[in-house]
């Protein structure tokens, strides 16, 4: 372990390099999965029955099986339907449908946590049912859906480590090769485990900022006023 | 003879098995200022959200400037624009400033460019006595500016008629008085409103007809003093009794009719 300093300096660029890759994917997969989640959340709270039935049925589908096994499932048993798909669009898939499962349900939360009220007024000044979940509800709502959905960032950039399944050159995929060439399976993982934790730490201080920056004065989740 | 702005026909609203009004006629004539009365659970909250539309009736017209407002096909967001509405837990938008909360209406529904729909939220937070909490959130104001700010709101619209639904329950005793004031102001510059309230004081004063109604009924409805001395009924005699009773200690508090 004396020579981890080493080790880790000196396979740090690949390293660096695979980190670009996990760090493109997540936000690929957390900007699609944001656009799914939020149709999904309003197409569930303000939709009629077929778009409701549509949006329980994707979110309970997509969070209730494994990652892996979707992304399997797209990469391997697509091409059985006759539809092949790249390592990259595969995982883009997989990230963008398995994370739009769950941003839906944190801002469905927050959809309703916002309450008839505002609809209610805003339908009262004249707004019409869409423009006010535009104008007046969804403001509101995302703000408040900012503390529990700052999970989603997290979760997905470690998740992402399982596409080195299907052989995506991310972060995981260059830990796998350095150990398989050095035989030094500890401080490669090792190496990589610090990355990661480095990435979620400074995602971290970018969720706070993003929390502090949208706070609506005098107004917050708990000391919600009337 | 002033020609009638709101009129409700026949109507009637069930929910489930609950019958919540059944058959009420009521005609708003322009300028004038009716209160309802009446005990808690009455459907007096209900009617009002059913004559801007907010909640659907189901039975009887409810007429806009002699228009049926409830005929299939109408086009209710056009409607609700004329007709204002103030809540009782005021349900301002707490994402927006006490200014643009009064300016929302004017951008987005009457699509009015951004330098006269200021001058105008400006003109209506003075008329409310707010102009200088105009950059303030709705967090940031007491109960009594909230409502205040909303009554605002609702005039920026400029509607034909202001409907109350209870705006002073929601208030600490010590801030009634100035959404009263307000309203007050309001019914003498001739607005049109109907007011659902238990401020039997403001009832008395401002009213040019009172309603009481009760499950679900109108009772009776007259003028203040016929209400109020003469009452026709046992019914309303009973609760203006018994509200005065409840009552009548605050408003010797603050010093005679209030």
């Amino acid at each position: 372990m004396s020579d981890f300093p080493t080790f880790f300096l000196r396979f740090l660029p690949d390293l660096l390099h695979g980190a670009g890759i996990t760090i493109l994917i997540t936000a690929e997969g957390l900007v699609a999965g944001f656009i799914l989640g939020l149709l999904t959340a309003l197409a569930r709270t303000y939709g009629d029955k077929f778009w409701r039935g549509l949006a329980v049925g994707y979110i309970e589908i997509f969070r209730g099986t494994p990652l892996l096994v979707q992304l399997f499932l797209i990469y391997y048993g697509l091409p059985g339907l006759g539809i092949t798909l790249s390592r990259e669009l595969s995982a883009f898939l997989a990230l963008g449908l398995n994370s739009g499962a769950y941003q839906a349900e944190y801002l469905r939360g927050s959809l309703l946590a916002i309450g008839e009220g505002q609809m209610m007024a805003g339908r009262a000044i004249g707004l019409s049912r869409w423009k006010t979940v535009w104008h007046v509800i969804l403001p509101q709502a995302l703000r408040l859906a900012i503390p529990a959905w700052s999970n989603e960032p997290v979760s997905l950039l470690k998740s992402t480590a399982v596409v080195f399944l299907i052989a995506v050159p991310e972060l995981m995929a260059r830990a796998k090769s350095i150990a398989a060439k050095t035989y030094d399976p500890i401080a490669s993982y090792l190496a990589v485990a610090i990355i990661y934790l480095a990435m979620v730490y400074l995602l971290d201080l970018v969720l706070r900022w993003m929390e502090n920056n949208t706070r609506i004065p005098g107004f917050d989740m708990e000391g919600k006023k009337a | 003879m002033p020609e009638t702005i709101l009129e409700a026909r026949n109507l009637t609203k069930v929910y489930g098995q609950n019958t919540i009004f059944k058959n009420i006629n009521l005609k708003v004539k322009e300028g004038e200022a009716i209160v309802i009365i009446g005990p808690s659970g009455t459907g007096k909250s209900t009617l009002l959200r059913c004559m801007n539309l907010l909640t659907r009736a189901d039975g009887g017209q409810i007429l806009l400037d002699g228009e049926d407002i409830t005929a299939k096909g109408y086009n209710e967001d056009k409607v609700r624009q004329h007709i204002g509405m103030v809540f009782q837990n005021f349900l301002l938008f707490n994402h927006l400033t006490a200014l643009d909360n009064v300016m929302i209406g004017l951008t987005k529904v009457k699509k009015m460019p951004r330098e006269q729909a200021i001058k105008k939220a400006m003109e209506e937070l003075r008329r409310v006595g707010l102009l200088d909490r105009a950059d303030h959130y709705p967090g940031q104001l007491s109960g009594g500016q909230q409502q205040r700010v909303a009554i605002a709101r609702a005039l920026a619209m400029d509607p034909r008629v202001m409907l109350f639904d209870e705006p002073t329950s929601a208030l600490d005793p010590e801030l009634i008085g100035e959404v009263l004031g307000v309203m007050e102001k309001l019914a003498r510059d001739r607005m049109t409103m109907l007011v659902v309230t238990h401020e039997m004081g403001f009832a008395r004063e401002v009213a040019d007809r009172i309603v009481f109604m009760e499950k679900g009924s109108i009772v009776e409805e007259g003028s203040p003093d016929d209400l109020f001395y003469h009452p026709k009924n046992d019914r309303t005699r009973e609760f203006l009794w018994k509200i005065t009773e409840l009552y009548g200690k605050k408003e010797k508090d603050k010093g005679g009719a209030a």
